[in-house]
């Protein structure tokens, strides 16, 4: 069984409590990110229900939300992932070489995670920095005006701050 | 009315609504998936795009949604513009991307509104070449298949699952392209409104799992206008044949009943028709065992058995139609005439209808039910008593809210807008019933009781609602407290409705939920007043009978019968071993006219083998008191007819005797019952016809005419002729809107699926052309003073060692003939007595599961025992009319041990 630390949990019933009573269900995105924080990086099944749990919700309305936004991992994922924009403007600036040569380099498809746990590559719907595009997000930053060079970079980076902090 | 242009013409339309329902109220082909008359707009598929022009000047105009477009003074569209064809069909074909254009294999090809609405938008040929995106599917349960690459995420499902229905376990998972409509895993989809995605989803997601067992494409099955036989609302249905067999039932739409919805009881419990118990030939029992018996022979024994001089007893039934019946009535003579129901049901009945006819409140339709701001349940539990009522109630319950988004003018058909403003918000709801139910989910306030407990509350109301009737003596603050707030909630209520029944057995409700509705009516409220009855024909029998089968009982006591006749009744069922054998020993000779093998059948001297509503033409009453027609849907090649045609040649002399079409019976039955004299406009007569056409029962592309029974053979045999009915059993006969009561399917150029009913509408999702079917019996009388009902009874006490046993009720395994359908089968529970915790502790009984003994009429039960922490102390329930519970009356006292 998992469960919120003492802290965690204070935080949540914060978070509960932004939102009038009784509309609890409110608080059900902000909670998600923090379970996911919390239990390994991903929304496991387990997860969910104990969030339906702690917000007296049908655990079928926690699977909706959380199958729908993507920026919830419904599987394990990478230590860094790779957003790749495959809207329209995005695509016409190259992002499918980009989404492909990423796949290349790491020798995995959209949707996978490298065995070294360290990368996961995924497709994403229009973030709202066209004018910047191809484009990626990863973490909580954007990656802007990609190129295969600029791929290579940020993937050495990304190892090298890797073995830095283990 | 306002003016609107729809491609540079004028046209007058109603206010208040959108673009879509108006164009294809004027009858424009518009295309469209996400938007329906009962779910309103919420502008998801993108399908119904049409060119919207500022003023008469602007040429270029933009692509907008016609059903998010309001229908206001000087709109201007245009459907037929280039642009807004190229929009359309460019749509379409992205929807489809991922479809399999698997329609050959398809359950839904040939009545597919995806196939409709793809050849109308003008999206012939496929470019996509790309792998095709493909999801699982999930087993649904019994009733419902599941192929989730058919889908074109227009969210009909779950808006009509969880939105309309209350549903809670179906939903939409996932976004953009891989949305995927289902369950969290595999299981059966417990709402009991399911099977309305058969006709809700436009294409082949969800389909219908007992149609498949046996499955006939649209235009091959013969279909006939009927009536649902599942309970005593009459939801108007379309049942279908091929081979002789039922093979599906559909919603017939009726504006003023069941409107495009039916319950998984009506839908599903269709395969009892079918079965192999069915009795499809006259019987005859010889030496203890039946052996089948030419017509004309059976006729002429049972004749003599019933000579001149001998004690003959007819007893009828709530299933069988006014017709047998009556002609029951008419073969046995009035005074020898029994209701085939209990006396304590039967007096409910008279109770009711007395009610109905001389009650000055209104009894609204199912379909009027919806449009009431507060609700009262008094001791129903209507889900499974009366399920479609149920969602006719959830729908009432939005009324409420919904005002608050009218009053900053968003219209009904905004769905989207609604929901933002109400949320999950319901109207006044209160309930008193003996145990939890499931409407309790929407309810302000519940209680549960004994249905005393339950008449005081209800009296409790009306006393605060009118303080000159007595007050309820010794009330308890709860429920002091609980009924101040009900009268409350119900005198701010514009349209309060007060929904009671008979399923309790008990008087006192019915005269609680009456006094509630005199109360309101005198304080100048439009209140309605709905009582449910047993079973589908339970009001129009009654209406026939004078005595009951008690008295029968009593009669045969005192002086032996010669003859028994029964009509489609299982005696055992309805009134137990005990009384069913107390009667059956006392009659010397036992005729019955029944549709499948039963208890009672087993204890018979002749069977006649009569049709269900499948192979019966009749008429039926419902609870409001509607006549309804019901048509047979085919003529079975065995010897199974409507019980109305052997009653008719028995009472008739042998020699001379001829067969009475359906029509002549019926002027019989209005000539001696002049209040039933309605139930003549309730159809067309036999001799009806369009021009000089008769009505089909076969769309025109039924296949295999020539061929189908090739096997016995060759030459293909002259259609049988229907005498009781202005229709055909072929394909041949007037193809265009036919009348209401005699609409087998739906059909019109370019609409193949369900939805061809916009056609047969004056205005989408109102009524038919030609009015609803149907014939109300009794209106209230405005005028009368309301004469209240001063017994309020005392409060129920517990007794320390015995306790009351009260039926609960089941969708699926309390109605008799369903139960026997397969797919209903797999829906029935466990038998079981429910206890509350307290009560199971002080019998010795901890374990959940464990056996409970019991003694009912000194025979010992054996049952499992489920807590039911709802129920009231010194109650038991017992589920009504499962094999386990079958033959009990209710209610009665008993003691129990572990």
């Amino acid at each position: 069984m998992i469960k919120f630390s003492e802290e965690k949990l204070k935080q949540v019933e914060k978070i509960i409590a932004r939102y009038p009573e009784g509309k609890q269900k409110s608080a059900l995105l902000p909670v998600l990110h923090l379970a996911q924080q919390e239990f390994g990086g991903w929304l496991s099944p387990e997860t969910m229900d104990y969030v339906a749990s702690l917000l007296g919700l049908l655990t079928i309305e926690v699977y909706e939300v959380a199958t729908f936004y993507s920026m919830y991992n419904l599987k394990p994922v990478g230590k860094y992932v790779f957003e790749v924009c495959q809207t329209g403007p995005c695509i016409t600036r190259g992002s499918d070489d980009i989404i492909k040569y990423i796949g290349e380099r790491l020798g995995i498809k959209p949707g996978e995670t490298t065995p070294d746990g360290l990368f996961t590559l995924k497709t994403a719907e229009c973030l709202g920095a066209c004018g910047y595009a191809p484009m990626m997000q990863m973490g909580k930053g954007f990656k802007e005006h990609l190129t295969k060079e600029k791929v290579d970079e940020i993937i050495e980076e990304c190892r090298r701050s890797a073995a830095i902090n283990n | 009315m306002a003016k609107v242009f729809i491609d540079d013409i004028e046209y007058e339309v109603p206010d208040g609504k959108n673009m879509l329902e108006v164009c294809l109220s004027l009858g424009f082909d518009l295309t469209y998936f996400c938007w329906h008359p009962a779910l309103h707009s919420i502008g998801a598929c993108r399908q119904c795009g049409v060119i919207n022009y500022k003023d008469e000047n602007d040429k270029r105009g933009r692509i907008t949604m016609a059903c998010m477009l309001p229908a206001s003074n000087g709109t201007r569209i245009s459907i037929e513009a280039k642009a807004a064809h190229d929009f359309r069909a460019g749509n379409i074909e992205s929807l489809m991307l991922n479809h399999p254009h698997d329609c050959p294999v398809c359950d839904e090809g040939g009545e597919c509104h995806l196939q409709d609405m793809t050849l109308m938008s003008g999206h012939n040929y496929r470019r996509y070449r790309f792998k095709k995106r493909t999801h699982t599917n999930q087993y649904l349960g019994p009733f419902l298949n599941h192929e989730m690459n058919r889908c074109i995420q227009c969210y009909r499902c779950v808006r009509f699952y969880k939105d309309y229905a209350g549903g809670k376990d179906l939903d939409v998972f996932a976004a953009h392209d891989d949305i995927y409509f289902g369950r969290s895993e595999d299981g059966v989809l417990e709402n009991e409104f399911s099977g309305n995605l058969v006709e809700v989803c436009p294409t082949g997601v969800f389909t219908d799992k007992t149609l498949k067992q046996h499955y006939t494409r649209k235009w091959d099955l013969t279909s006939a206008p009927s009536v649902c036989h599942g309970c005593s609302l009459g939801c108007n249905i379309l049942a279908s044949q091929r081979y002789g067999t039922i093979r599906r039932i559909l919603t017939r739409y009726n504006g003023d009943v069941n409107g495009y919805f039916l319950c998984d009881r009506g839908r599903f419990g269709y395969e009892y028709t079918n079965s192999k118990k069915r009795i499809i030939k006259a019987l005859k029992r010889v030496s203890g065992t039946y052996q089948p018996i030419e017509n004309g022979n059976a006729f002429e024994e049972v004749k003599a058995l019933m000579g001149e001089g001998k004690k003959v007893i007819g007893i009828g039934s709530p299933r069988a139609s006014l017709e047998s019946n009556f002609l029951l009535k008419e073969l046995v003579g009035e005074n020898n005439f029994y209701g085939g129901i209990s006396n304590t049901e039967g007096n409910l009945i008279k109770q009711v209808i007395d009610i109905l006819k001389k009650g000055k409140v209104k009894t609204p339709s199912l379909a009027e039910a919806k449009g009431y701001d507060a609700v009262f349940i008094v001791g129903e539990d209507v889900t499974n008593t009366a399920p479609m009522l149920a969602l006719s109630l959830r729908q009432a319950a939005k009324n409420k809210p919904n005002e608050e988004a009218f009053a900053i003018r968003i219209p009904l058909w905004n769905d989207v807008a609604i929901r933002e403003i109400v949320q999950e918000r319901t109207g006044p709801f209160f309930i008193a019933t003996v145990h939890h139910t499931k409407l309790d989910e929407i309810s302000s306030g519940s209680f549960y009781g004994h249905p005393d407990n339950i008449a005081r509350l209800g009296h409790a109301v009306a006393q605060k609602i009118n303080n000159n009737l007595p007050s309820v003596p010794d009330a308890d603050r709860e429920s002091a407290s609980l009924s101040s707030s009900i009268a409350e909630a119900l005198l701010a209520a514009k349209k309060p409705l007060i929904v009671s029944g008979t399923s309790l057995f008990s008087k006192n409700v019915i005269e609680a939920a009456a006094n509630v509705a005199y109360a309101l009516k005198e304080q100048g409220k439009d209140v309605g007043l709905i009582y449910t009855v047993p079973e589908a024909n339970s009001v129009g029998m009654t209406l026939l009978s004078e005595n009951f089968v008690d008295d029968a009982i009593a009669r045969v006591e005192k002086e032996r019968a010669d003859v028994l006749l029964i009509l489609e009744n299982d005696l055992y069922q309805r009134i137990g071993k005990k009384d069913s054998e107390a009667i059956l020993k006392r009659c010397n000779q036992v005729v019955a006219f029944e549709n499948l093998e039963n208890e009672t059948t087993n204890s018979c001297d002749y069977l006649f083998p009569a049709g269900t509503f499948a192979e019966s033409t009749g008429t039926i009453v419902n609870n409001e008191g509607r006549a309804q027609r019901f048509y047979q849907v085919h003529i079975p090649r065995n010897e199974v007819r409507s019980s109305w045609k052997w009653l008719d040649i028995l009472r008739q002399d042998l020699q001379t005797a001829e067969a009475k079409d359906f029509d002549a019976i019926v002027d019989e039955l209005i000539q001696k019952n002049p209040e039933l004299q309605k139930i003549k406009e309730t159809a067309p007569t036999a001799d009806f016809r369009i021009g000089t056409q008769k009505i089909p029962r076969s769309p025109h592309r039924f296949s295999g005419r020539t061929s189908m029974i090739a096997n016995i053979n060759v030459s293909e045999p002259k259609p049988p002729v229907d005498n009781d009915s202005p229709m055909s059993f072929t394909m041949e006969g007037y193809h265009g809107i036919q009348p209401s009561p005699d609409t087998a399917f739906y059909w019109s150029p370019a609409w193949n699926s369900v939805q061809a009913i916009n056609k047969y509408q004056i205005e989408v999702g109102g009524p038919l052309h030609d009015g609803n079917p149907g014939k109300r019996l009794f209106e209230p009388d405005e005028n009368r003073q309301a004469k209240y009902f001063n017994d309020i009874p005392s409060s129920f006490h517990p007794s320390n060692d015995e306790l009351l046993v009260l039926p609960l009720y089941h969708i699926y395994g309390s109605e008799e003939l369903t139960a026997l359908s397969h797919a209903v089968k797999e829906r029935i529970p466990q038998a079981y007595i429910a206890l509350n915790e307290n009560e199971a502790r002080r019998k010795g009984l901890n374990a959940e599961g464990g056996k409970v003994e019991f003694y009912y009429q000194d025979k010992k039960w054996e049952l499992s025992l489920k807590i039911d922490n709802s129920l009231p102390d010194g109650i038991a329930g017992l589920p009504k009319g499962l094999n386990e519970t079958s033959g009990i009356g209710y209610p009665f006292r008993t003691k129990i041990n572990s």
